[in-house]
């Protein structure tokens, strides 16, 4: 009996009338917890009862407290008839069961019903006494952290990241059962959300066996989604990373003292932890195969798959590992096999993170991606979801051997998604083929001369981009020049990837949101004639959407892709395609070449005219965008370069791989042959149509700039205004000879309208960025389509930005961020092995700064008198290591402005704020936002992940406004409840927020409508960074960058 | 291609200041697209009308959402749906009150009954403002009047609590719950001359000093039925008033008041011929309204009656107001000297009060 649940209900306000005669309410609440039941005295005749209960224990097994929600139901009591439910509040009690997260829950929340939506308000106490257990054959994964964040959290650190995993539950859709038909809507809400509620804490819990198994105490990049099969059932499924996460010691000094691992200075990580010893573990345990079954389950499940499925699943041996050239050098292949054997006992050597610790990432190869059409089926037996499991294995297997073929042995962002329509499923993962550094892999203290050597032929800013394959024997075709940043290394001419930008890649100028977005009809049609049919069209999509983005990425004048996304969605007569992505130019790739625009019938004259008018427009947009997004390489002499490889040789060795690459992105032969110019060949009116498709995506107005990914490359400078939103717009198709082109207008139009008005709207936040757009697109009927957008736009200084643009002009070269670098926090021990010889590495960065900067207050320079023995210090080191020091002074002619800067506006921002939460005394700011971080804040706490399910049902949509006042209200709502329940667990901000689902039917007629939402998150604390600096005693590096400096002042 | 659904949500709720103004004022979505087209919105933003027409319906959905709260603001303060900076919810709940002067004047001191809403049609034609904007005014006069129409206490103080308005707002719909209360008359044409600031500045005196609630001395017994009140006239004061009309009832009282009066102002008064030949007839008409006053009728027309018979007789005589209210402070003033006279507390309760109103009434 290993837990005790305790539960207060102190009061209620602002609760609905629910006696006519008396205009008030008699109010009680019941709390339930697994089969146990309690209840309060009625509260009479009060709209705002004071209940103050006694405490309400539970005594459950671990097991429970992570399965189940805990329950409360507030009821208007009635002595005549049954006694009305007034709404509900479901709160789940994870975040308790760490012990180092949140101790209480305590707030008000909304009470909320299905139907009415928000009625009034709870305040609830809850407590988890937990008594250790730790002899027993665990069920429960109790202490396990789960965080949605696709990175490392800010205050802790890796010790050891172990790789994916993943788990899914099935259960039959109560929405389908047969009892729906004699129950009320509210009693089938209220059935699903407490299904779905119990089946993502089991899966938490299964997924978190599966971490403890592994040694490790933690799940990073935790994605968790539903698939509404319908009929044929509800599946919850999650990936996630496994990692062995250290906190880090104390806020004030983020990192310790980097050359020792200070083990003092942490503390014990996990007390539940039965294995507390982590940091001596041996390589990590494989993955156990327990739930995995790859018996043929074809026979069972009517599957039809498409044209990508068909590959031989079995991992083609020796593909990357034989392959090691001679100009990769050694290293490559010693890399490679020290890698190999880290990853190799793994089944699937995927990550769900998307942002590395400095070092992780050795080499990225591309996007890789997989695609299958299944046939849905009754899950028969939901104790044994094979058929799911077998599909998504499947997928996985392909993801694997698609990586293999670039030569990379691990797949990093990495993600997988479904689209349903009827019985037709499309299931996709997508990641980006990547060379990692095994050192993190296993054990934390590898060492050895490899890494070091390493480290010295990788110079910072570029190594990621360098080919992991073999030039001689490429998969695919591709143009390869030395590393424009090192010129030592091949780099490929265009990269894409699903992750980040790398905090230490060298960009030029700002990046910018890429979308590609397609339709394609399709006939209506059942079952396998259906799933066929899909399965054909879905290549081509594939290709379109491949070729679209790569136009659209010349147009605006870059070579890189981070971020993408393509969501692939299907309906009942179309299928849609939209990519979306982050733009930006790499300094280390070569400079695109433009897009030349071929005519088929080159003998009509005013053909030829348009068509010369046409590329006049191109090359026009291309200069402008250049402009725009200040993307000015510097002027590099082709000799220093080198020339292109000889391509009959890479020609020849090309013919093997063809088969098993079929849908890398790289793959695409979209290059003819020629360097520089990227021939669009107009030969129908299809060509024609996405040349003039191109060239109608109008930037965002000026002040505004978009990027899905975390941060905007180029932009580092961001003040502390943050505004999270959620847009929703559907369109209704006139179904009248609907065509592709029309169709792709409709959509194109959609997608663009939306974004010009999010500018709109957000006018006075200029100058901001639109960070972390993320569009979803969805086929609810047959003519309507609607597309979800959740971002959040966040303000950044201009002055500032025109400073860095005018460093970065002289410079030319620039770090992605050197802000950026703060705000991702990556433990000093990490940054000492890319700096191995030198004890304080990220501090000299600073030190520099500080002794060369006259700008900065007197108390600063005074205390950089201090450093300068070590500033001595690290420059004489930085003279034996060139490159290096190349780099770091870069940063640190940045720095400079950065002291100079920002500690001022940072503080004054900080006024301005604090004023604004004081007034406020009755409701607390939440924050929200899709991002890791909060900027102009330091996270201090993690307190659990928010992963929410809600149902809304309307019987009367006229009345509340019509679908947008339905779907408006409804989000707000669940807005609302978010942040009552991360205000309730002692926090003041949600990062890494995501909206899965947005499901919405509406029927018009029968004046109804319902949609569900499914949303998670990181609860957090977090604090100014000017609040941060007044509690450590005011060190004078803190100023600038509280994170690497700190502990050095200190020790 | 027809749009079926269009939100936006955010994590904190945009608020529009100019459309918010243009919902206030009562405009249709189509009107207020309209408006800020005309305003060149489209061409500082570059946005398009269906952009405009998108963020208008949004803020429009917003704003309608927020209505069911701001009739109760601290409600406003306390919902967990909407996040909304203090500052801002400030602006929403200030600008939902705020009304305007056109429309206050037709309304003020007529019942808030469902009778004057009928009238609204008529106001809305007269005034130019939108039907709609004028039942939003009308229903937040009627509902601060409910909230506070039982309560004890200051009456700004109540409509401060319970409506979280600004000092200045809460002073004005005290005057306009005042007003409604006693049903003072303020539609007649000579009144017409009047704003609403002069007779929220009335309202405010009277309230000081003549209702229950000015007395100021606490109720004895907490559970008295005394109800201690700014709303109501203080009975027991008009009733003494009665005893005032000795002051022009009894000739020797009147004569020696007058030669008081003028003995101190002789060589003081550019009008002092027109206010010696006058004095009587002046002095018994601001007698006779006090003593009037136990009758709801008179004390409906109140206002009436001081322009009849004190404004009026001085601007035809072209008195400039430094001599008004050199007449005045003396007037009130020399019934110290009276010693026949008993009254003097009553006396300068009243008088003090109505030399306020009437200095503030004595304008063009």
């Amino acid at each position: 009996m290993p837990g005790k649940l305790k539960v207060k209900i102190v009061a209620g306000r602002h609760l609905p009338v629910m006696d006519r005669a008396s205009d008030l309410t008699d109010a009680f609440v019941e709390v339930k917890f697994g089969n146990t039941t309690f209840k309060t005295d009625v509260y009479p005749k009060s709209l705002n009862p004071q209940w103050n209960s006694e405490w309400f224990k539970f005594e459950v097994d671990d097991e429970d407290l992570q399965d189940e929600p805990l329950q409360i139901t507030v009821l208007d009591h009635d002595t005549y008839s049954a006694n009305d439910a007034i709404g509900k509040v479901y709160i789940d009690i994870d975040p308790l069961l760490y012990s180092e997260a949140a101790t209480v829950i305590s707030g008000w929340f909304p009470i909320y019903d299905t139907i009415h939506g928000i009625r009034g308000e709870i305040n609830v106490v809850v407590k988890v006494d937990l008594f250790n257990d730790l002899n027993r054959f665990r069920q429960s994964s109790c202490g396990v952290k789960f965080f949605c964040t696709t990175s490392i959290p800010k205050c802790y650190r890796a010790v050891i990241i172990h790789g994916f995993v993943e788990e899914l539950v099935v259960n039959e859709d109560p929405e389908y059962q047969w009892i729906d038909r004699i129950r009320t809507p509210r009693a089938s809400n209220e059935a699903r959300q407490r299904l779905i509620s119990l089946m993502s804490g089991e899966l938490q819990r299964k997924i978190g066996l599966k971490v403890l198994e592994m040694r490790g105490n933690a799940v990073v990049g935790y994605l968790q989604c539903f698939d509404l099969e319908g009929e044929s059932g509800l599946v919850v499924r999650a990936i996630g990373t496994a990692c062995t996460l250290d906190k880090l010691s104390s806020p004030a000094a983020f990192l310790p003292a980097c050359n020792s691992p200070s083990k003092e200075m942490k503390e014990i990580p996990f007390n539940e932890d039965p294995n507390p010893n982590t940091h001596s573990s041996g390589p990590s345990t494989p993955l156990k195969n327990q739930t995995y079954s790859f018996s043929p389950s074809k026979s069972y499940s009517r599957q039809s798959s498409s044209s990508d499925t068909d590959l031989s699943l079995t991992p083609k041996t020796g593909m990357g590992s034989g392959s090691a050239g001679k100009e990769g050098g050694p290293f490559k292949a010693l890399l490679r096999q020290q890698t190999q054997s880290a990853l190799e006992q793994r089944e699937f050597p995927f990550f769900t993170l998307t942002a590395f610790p400095p070092g992780f990432l050795v080499h990225v190869g591309g996007v890789v991606s997989a695609r299958s059409v299944k046939l849905l089926d009754r899950i028969h037996n939901p104790d044994e979801p094979e058929t799911r499991d077998a599909w998504w294995a499947e997928i996985r297997q392909e993801i694997k051997s698609h990586a293999k073929a670039l030569g990379c042995h691990a797949v990093v962002g990495y993600s997988e998604s479904t689209s349903i329509c009827e019985e037709v499923c499309i299931l996709s993962a997508s990641g980006t083929a990547a060379v990692l550094n095994p050192r993190f892999l296993q054990d934390g203290t590898v060492e050895g001369c490899l890494e070091q050597r390493l480290e010295e032929n990788l110079p910072a800013g570029c190594g990621f981009c360098h080919i992991p394959y073999d030039e001689l024997n490429m998969p695919f075709p591709a143009h390869l020049t030395y590393c424009y940043n090192c010129r030592k290394q091949k780099v490929p001419d265009v990269l894409f990837t699903t992750i980040d930008l790398p905090t230490d890649a060298t960009v030029i100028g700002k990046g910018c949101l890429i979308q590609a977005r397609l339709c394609r009809l399709k006939k209506k049609a059942q079952a396998e004639a259906n799933a066929t049919a899909i399965s054909n069209l879905l290549p081509f999509m594939e290709y379109e959407v491949h070729t679209q983005l790569m136009n659209k990425l010349k147009l605006k004048g870059m070579n890189a892709l981070f971020g993408l996304r393509i969501q692939i969605t299907v309906g009942e007569n179309m299928l849609m395609g939209l990519a979306s992505a982050t733009g930006v130019y790499l300094a280390a790739l070569p400079t695109p070449g433009g897009i030349q625009i071929a005519g088929k019938t080159p003998n009509d004259g005013s053909y030829e005219q348009h068509i010369s008018h046409m590329q006049k427009k191109i090359n026009d947009t291309i200069a402008k965008n250049k402009e725009l997004y200040e993307i000015n390489p510097p002027e590099i002499s082709e000799e220093i370069i080198g020339s292109p490889i000889p391509e009959p040789r890479q020609r020849s060795r090309l013919l093997r791989s063809q088969s098993e690459s079929s849908d890398e992105v790289t793959e695409l032969d979209l290059s003819h042959g020629k360097k520089d110019a990227f021939v669009l060949e107009i030969d129908d009116t299809d060509a024609m149509e996405d040349v003039h498709s191109l060239l109608t995506d109008v930037p965002p107005p000026s002040g505004f700039y978009s990027c899905n990914t975390e941060i905007m490359p180029g932009i580092n400078n961001w003040t502390s205004e943050i505004q999270m939103f959620t847009s929703v717009r559907v369109i209704r198709l006139s179904s009248l000879n609907l065509t592709n082109q029309a169709l792709n207008k409709n959509f194109n139009d959609l997608c663009e309208n939306l974004l010009k008005s999010l500018y709109f709207k957000l006018r006075s936040m200029i100058p901001c960025c639109l960070c972390h757009v993320n569009f979803t697109v969805s086929l609810p009927e047959d003519e309507l389509i609607q597309v979800t957008v959740t971002a959040v736009a966040i303000t950044f200084d201009k002055n500032q930005a025109l400073q860095t643009t005018k460093a970065h002009v002289e410079k030319s070269l620039q770090r992605a961020s050197t802000d950026n670098e703060e705000l991702l926090q990556f433990p000093l021990e990490l940054c000492s092995d890319s700096l191995p010889s030198h004890p304080f590495p990220p501090a000299k960065e600073h030190l520099e700064s500080a002794s060369s900067n006259s700008g900065i207050p007197a108390a600063q320079r005074a205390t950089s008198v201090d450093y300068s023995s070590f500033a001595d210090r690290c420059s004489s080191w930085i003279e034996l290591i060139k490159l290096k020091a190349q780099t770091i002074r870069r940063g640190s002619i940045k720095t400079t402005v950065t002291v100079e800067k920002t500690s001022p506006m940072g503080e004054g921002n900080f006024r301005n704020r604090s004023a604004a939460p004081c007034a406020n005394s009755t409701v607390g700011v939440v924050k929200m936002t899709p991002l890791s971080f909060i900027p102009g804040a330091k996270i201090t706490k993690y307190l659990g992940i928010i992963n929410m399910f809600f149902i809304r049902e309307t019987t009367s949509l006229r009345e509340e406004g019509g679908v947008s006042g339905f779907l408006h209200a409804f989000i707000a709502e669940v807005f609302a409840m978010v942040r009552a329940h991360v205000a309730a667990l002692g926090g003041n901000a949600v990062v890494s927020y995501i909206m899965k689902q947005c499901v919405f039917m509406e029927n018009p007629n029968k004046n109804q409508a319902q949609c569900l939402i499914n949303v998670s998150g990181d609860a957090v604390v977090f604090a100014r960074e000017s609040e941060l600096e007044v509690v450590s005693t005011q060190q004078p590096a803190a100023n600038c960058q509280p994170a690497c400096t700190g502990g050095e002042v200190t020790t | 291609m027809t749009s079926e659904l269009d939100i936006f949500v955010g994590n904190t709720t945009l608020i529009d200041e100019d459309v918010y103004r243009l919902w206030l004022d009562g405009y249709s979505v189509g009107d207020a697209v309209a408006l800020r087209v005309r305003s060149g919105i489209l061409e500082q933003t570059g946005a398009t009308a269906a952009v405009l027409q998108s963020d208008t319906m949004d803020h429009y959905r917003t704003f309608h959402m927020l209505e069911r709260l701001l009739h109760a603001p601290p409600k406003l303060l306390h919902q967990l749906i909407y996040q909304i900076p203090p500052s801002r919810q400030a602006l929403l709940i200030e600008r939902y009150y705020a009304f305007d002067e056109a429309f206050v004047r037709e309304v003020l001191g007529k019942k808030l009954s469902k009778g004057t809403k009928k009238d609204l049609d008529d106001i809305s034609t007269k005034t130019g403002i939108t039907l709609k904007s004028c039942r939003r005014q009308f229903d937040n006069f009627k509902r601060v009047f409910k909230v506070v129409e039982e309560m004890r206490g200051s009456l700004v103080d109540n409509i401060q609590q319970h409506f979280l308005l600004s000092d200045r707002l809460a002073r004005d719909y005290a005057a306009i719950v005042f007003f409604a209360n006693n049903r003072f008359e303020t539609g007649k044409k000579k009144l017409q001359y009047l704003s609403f600031g002069d007779f929220a500045f009335c309202a405010e005196l009277m309230i000081q000093n003549w209702t229950l609630g000015a007395v100021g001395e606490a109720p004895t017994d907490p559970d008295s039925q005394v109800d201690d009140m700014d709303m109501d006239l203080d009975k027991e004061f008009l009733q003494d008033l009665k005893e005032l009309k000795v002051l022009v009832a009894d000739k020797d009282l009147l004569d020696l008041h007058k030669s008081l009066v003028c003995t101190a102002l002789r060589g003081k008064l550019g009008v002092f011929s027109e206010m010696e030949a006058n004095f009587k007839n002046l002095s018994r008409g601001l007698v006779n309204v006090a003593t009037k006053l136990t009758h709801n009728k008179d004390v409906r027309d109140l206002f009436v009656d001081l322009v009849e018979k004190f404004v009026e007789p001085c601007r035809s005589d072209h008195w400039p107001l430094s001599d008004v209210r050199l007449f005045l402070n003396q007037y009130s003033a020399s019934v110290h000297s009276l010693d026949g006279f008993r009254h003097q507390a009553l006396w300068d309760r009243y008088m003090g009060t109505l030399r306020g109103c009437l200095l503030r009434l004595y304008h063009d």
